[in-house]
């Protein structure tokens, strides 16, 4: 009996996934698709969640206050990637021909995710948001038509945190001579700005000594007994999950200060700090949008979707860190939607017209206001050739309670990171047989 | 002088985070010593239990009654694995075993987060968490803190095993299972106690990880680091998994301290396995494990 | 009644040793293979080639690599993924160094590199037993993990620590469409798999077998244990090593080294017992099972999904997906495989009961 159910289980199961629920395929173009691929599960699901959270929380501000973009609803389906690859390529297969005009736009939300389906987009037509993470060297539009990193890359963020220590020291000039220690998490993740700080350390005097630490990170003390005998002036933090909450508190035991430690957006969120306790008080880390709800786009969000009880997560997530990412992940993807609207009219678009659209954004501060989101993103300026389209950063500190703002938007070192993308995409054509388009204009 | 002071400074420290890799290792043990169950799922309760604790107490319950009430689900727990999984997987070999656990691991992992959540949970036992100076050498306070709570936990398990009636039971099954049940232990009631130990390290291991790390689903790899403990000290002894979690902590941060800008650092994954594997070329039952007697 | 034997007599040695005996074998085999050839790449979506199907022939292929060690030779082995790794570095390597090799040449050098490595990593097993052994293939795992992030060489100096699969073409096709990718790889899945299965009813696979009932009673018949033992893992490694060339070129088309973690080897691991220990039909089995599990359970609590939040849902599918686990080991532990038997067994004598 029990064999005879569990014969009927295994077939069902490898009779394959059952077709989901059908879409509206009525085709007026009332509706725009957008996929969602999502992590709430894992390790990482501690910034997966507030994060998906906000980005729904958005859409559905949208949809409750304007109607949806130019009146064009929109619709979007979620699937779990668990931070994996080969999750995320299923996701990416069964998401991309749903909706009126198929998949718009991906955000992947991951690195590694993001590698696994480049290759596939110039076939598909399919455009890809990765808001700072994701591959640097796609910022040259003219090797990745469809890769957008946008707001602002590794690299240049890397640049920017230079800087930003810098302007502690009071001026590039002060850099020679310092020693900084770059606490990276031991993944390509991690290792990917070990290239640019050589260049920078060539560039400025100072020097620098990489730190890996192993996945997960859930002991670090050898690590920071290395970096204590280093006597750095300054750390850079380059975490990701569980590993940052443990550096600080492994730092502030070994006595490094929280504010000479310089963390990645990566490791600039409420559940990288809170846990960390008063070791976390003073740590300033970078972030390329602000935090807290004192924004008119923010409060929308509160009145549309919370007050309507209509939140995807709880209430107090708004205005975290994670939160505010996703949510500003969120506008881009509206905006290029938006943008590309303005070209091809007010109706569902496919991918090959959001792309137009992302590669053609140009969001002024005064746009920026207009939306609510005043000093809350800096302008955004996409090109052919530039698929970064922005490149400030901001500093933040936390203060034991929330993250106020440590400095004012840095610009990073445009034309260092800009040769090192172009060398890097190369190389990638190279490999791969591409001829890169050429960008008029 | 300075560098012998960072040399015993990394050693202490190194042995110290070892305590708490065998924290974890031990509830391994007590398992396979009683029933031959490699339990993967071992991390899984560890963060379930520390999952149910902070759950309990954010409710409002002060430490203590949330610490029983854990203690109560991981016994109900212990009961169900015995009642729904082993009872029926007598005489399989261990490594259906073994995969019975990752599903039940698989399965805790959900259960846990689908009630309490997912979000970090801060837990504070107001142990303090900052360095201390002994002479010119820098020690973890929060680690000498966890290293006596295992201290005592071994020193008490040493005792339930020596003068209980259902520790004597259970020595009885570890020795022999046919042996045990021929002289009338039940076999599966030992079980259920046995789980039920495991369920109280799990507890305890989850609240000195939880309040290193702050309560989250990272807490349950740290089974990672206490396979290689476990390995070195051998699968079936407790002074083993503290002896082997000795080596493998210091072993480990020497490692990544003296031969890490050598290599690029980051080898505090693989050395322990490396470690282990060289051990057991000279000793296949690990330091402290039961010789292996093959016949045919 | 449908699946009986009466009357099919074995009149040559050859007919005694074929590998399918019974005709309806024979005849379900081929039809299998005529629907997986002809039928699925001409019906079949996009989504369903490349993301379903392909990776369950991938991992159908790493499966058979760990049941030969693990199922047949009874060598407990926690570090499959890092073979897989060894094997998609070694064909990425050779194809960026010397371009002019055929992408085939070097799926079967990163089987051997795999070989290679597996060899290196059994040795210990001629001394080390049973859970103790994981601890060798453990540390295979880790640190060939910790090899490839390290050192750049085997990254091609790549900045970001992540290898792209230069692109594949052979006599001048290029292997580009979801169609000839599927069909590339069905190719060199059947072909090993037939290998695989000829292997293991060979004196190898017995002398294998032997091993794995009983080591020391193998060696007092005259088995060489060391030489048995360590070509269980170079074969294994080879037939996994393949498949991570297979994961990095035809699949995914990029690596990271993390992608081939622990957790990787326990999937597989899973695979191969939730298939059936020792059968090569079971590696496919398990593979599909396990890759087709997640998807079903995620497109089935879309269905009734609004009523909860997706958070929820993302936790209940791990419940579910441990819980099932447990319910197939419990009901049946020599997993789907044998389940498969018993429904043959039925079937010879429906409608009888007995």
């Amino acid at each position: 009996m029990h064999k005879c159910l569990l014969v009927a289980l295994a077939a069902l199961v490898l009779a394959g996934p059952v077709p989901a629920v059908a879409q509206d395929q009525s085709g007026d173009g009332a509706e725009q698709f957008i996929p969602i691929t999502s992590y709430r599960t894992g390790p990482y699901a501690v910034g997966g969640i507030p994060f998906m959270d906000g980005f729904v929380d958005y859409l559905k501000m949208i949809n409750a206050r304007d109607g949806g973009i130019e009146g064009v609803r929109i619709v979007w389906e979620e699937c779990e990637t668990a931070y994996k690859p080969d999750r995320f390529v299923e996701c990416y297969e069964r998401l991309k021909n749903r909706g009126e005009r198929g998949a718009s736009v991906f955000n992947p939300l991951g690195t590694p995710l993001t590698y696994a389906v480049i290759d596939r987009l110039p076939a598909d037509k399919i455009p890809l948001i990765t808001l700072g993470y994701g591959r640097t060297d796609a910022s040259d539009g003219r090797v990745f038509p469809y890769v957008f990193p946008l707001m602002v890359n590794y690299w240049s963020q890397n640049t920017a945190k230079i800087r930003y220590i810098a302007s502690l020291e009071g001026g590039l000039e002060n850099l020679d001579g310092l020693k900084i220690a770059n606490v990276h998490h031991d993944s390509a993740y991690g290792k990917e700005t070990a290239p640019v700080l050589a260049k920078q350390a060539e560039r400025y005097g100072f020097e620098v000594r990489h730190f890996p630490v192993v996945h997960p990170g859930i002991d670090q003390k050898a690590v920071w007994l290395n970096v204590r005998r280093y006597r750095p002036d300054y750390v850079i933090l380059r975490g990701w999950g569980v590993m940052n909450q443990t550096a600080l508190k492994e730092a502030a035991r070994v006595g490094v200060p929280a504010d000479k430690i310089v963390g990645v957006w990566w490791s600039c969120a409420e559940q990288d700090t809170v846990p960390a306790g008063d070791a976390a008080v003073g740590y300033t880390c970078s972030t390329f949008h602000n935090n807290g709800t004192d924004f008119q786009l923010m409060q929308d969000i509160i009145t549309h979707v919370h007050d309507a009880g209509d939140g995807t997560g709880p209430r107090e997530a708004v205005g975290t860190g994670f939160y505010n990412r996703g949510v500003i992940n969120a506008f881009v993807t509206v905006e290029a939607i938006r943008t590309a609207m303005g070209e091809f009219g007010a109706r569902a678009l496919g991918g090959e017209e959001v792309r137009w659209g992302i590669e053609n954004m140009e969001l002024t501060d005064a746009d920026i206001a207009a939306a609510g989101a005043a000093n809350l993103v800096p302008p955004i300026s996409v090109s052919c050739a530039d698929h970064e389209g922005g490149g400030k950063v901001l500093f933040v500190r936390w203060t034991g309670e929330s993250f106020e703002t440590a400095s004012d938007w840095l610009e990073p070192d445009r034309d260092l990171v800009r040769g090192m993308i172009e060398e890097s995409a190369a190389q990638y054509a190279a490999e791969k047989g591409i001829t890169p388009r050429t960008c008029e204009s | 002088m300075d560098e012998l002071y960072f040399f015993l400074e990394v050693l202490i420290g190194g042995l110290l985070s070892g305590t708490l890799y065998s924290l974890v290792a031990l509830g391994f043990v007590l398992i396979y010593k009683a029933s031959g169950i490699f339990n993967f799922a071992q991390g899984t309760m560890v963060l379930f239990a520390a999952l149910t604790f902070v759950g309990v107490l954010e409710l409002g319950a002060p430490a203590l009654l949330a610490a029983v009430v854990t203690l109560a689900v991981m016994v109900v727990l212990a009961f169900a694995v015995e009642r729904f999984i082993f009872r029926h997987m007598v005489n399989q070999p261990q490594v259906i075993l073994f995969m019975a656990t990752i599903g039940l691991a698989y399965f805790l992992e959900g259960l846990g987060q689908t009630i309490w959540g997912t979000e970090v949970h801060v837990l504070d036992l107001g142990i303090p968490d900052r360095g201390l100076w002994l002479g010119p050498i820098l020690v973890s306070q929060f680690d000498l803190v966890a290293a006596a709570v295992v201290a005592l936990l071994v020193a008490g398990l040493g005792v339930f095993f020596r003068t209980t009636t259902m520790g004597r039971a259970l020595r009885g099954v570890a020795d022999d299972h046919q042996a045990a049940l021929s002289i009338g232990i039940p076999l599966h009631h030992v079980w259920v106690a046995v789980w039920s130990v495991a369920g109280f390290v799990a507890l305890v291991a989850g609240l000195v990880w939880g309040s290193k790390l702050g309560v989250q689903f990272s807490i349950s790899l740290v089974a990672l680091k206490a396979i290689p403990v476990m390995i070195i000290g051998g699968f079936t002894s407790i002074p083993g998994a503290i002896v082997g979690g000795l080596i493998v902590g210091a072993s480990e941060k020497l490692a990544e301290v003296y031969l890490g800008p050598f290599v690029g650092g980051g080898l505090e994954n693989w050395f322990p396995y490396m470690l282990a594997m060289l051990v057991l070329m000279v000793r296949p039952e690990g330091i402290f494990g039961e010789k292996i007697i093959e016949r045919v | 009644m449908f699946y009986r034997e009466t009357g099919q007599y074995k009149t040559t040695y050859a007919a005694d040793r074929a590998i399918f005996p019974i005709r309806q074998d024979r005849i379900g085999i081929a039809i299998l293979l005529v629907v997986a050839f002809v039928v699925i790449p001409l019906f079949a979506n996009e989504y369903w080639l490349r993301s379903v199907l392909t990776p369950v022939l991938v991992f159908s292929l790493a499966a058979i690599g760990l049941n030969i060690l693990t199922g047949y030779t009874g060598q407990l082995s926690l570090g499959t993924a890092a073979f897989m790794a060894v094997g998609a570095f070694a064909a990425y390597n050779l194809e960026v160094r010397v371009p002019e090799v055929p992408f085939l040449v070097s799926f079967v050098v990163a089987g051997l590199a795999a070989a290679g490595v597996g060899i290196l990593f059994g040795l210990p097993s001629l001394r080390i037993k049973g859970f103790y052994l994981a601890v060798a293939t453990l540390a295979a795992q880790f640190f060939i993990e910790w090899l490839f992030t390290h050192v750049g060489w085997f990254t091609n100096y790549s900045t970001s620590g992540v290898i792209t699969a230069p692109p594949m073409t052979l006599l001048g096709y290029s292997f580009e469409s979801a169609e000839s990718r599927y069909l590339l790889t069905l190719c060199i899945v059947a072909g090993m798999a037939i290998m695989a299965k000829n292997m293991v009813r060979s004196e190898l696979g017995r002398a294998w077998m032997a091993v794995r009932d009983m080591d020391v009673a193998a060696e007092a018949i005259g088995i060489n244990l060391m030489a048995t033992k360590l070509t269980a893992f170079a074969v294994s490694s080879f037939y996994c090593g393949v498949a991570g060339a297979l994961w990095a070129y035809v699949y995914l088309g990029t690596v990271e080294p993390q992608a081939f973690d622990v957790l990787r080897s326990f999937e597989i691991l899973f695979m191969v017992i939730i298939g059936g220990l020792g059968s090569i039909l079971g590696s496919f089995l398990g593979a599909a099972f396990i890759v087709l599990l997640p998807i079903f359970i995620a497109n089935a609590s879309g269905l009734f999904g609004s009523a909860l939040s997706a958070e929820t849902i993302a936790h209940l599918e791990f419940v579910i997906f441990g819980g099932l686990i447990i319910l197939f080991l419990v009901v049946e532990p020599l997993g789907l495989a044998r389940l498969w038997q018993i429904v043959k067994e039925k079937l010879r004598l429906w409608p009888f009961p007995y």
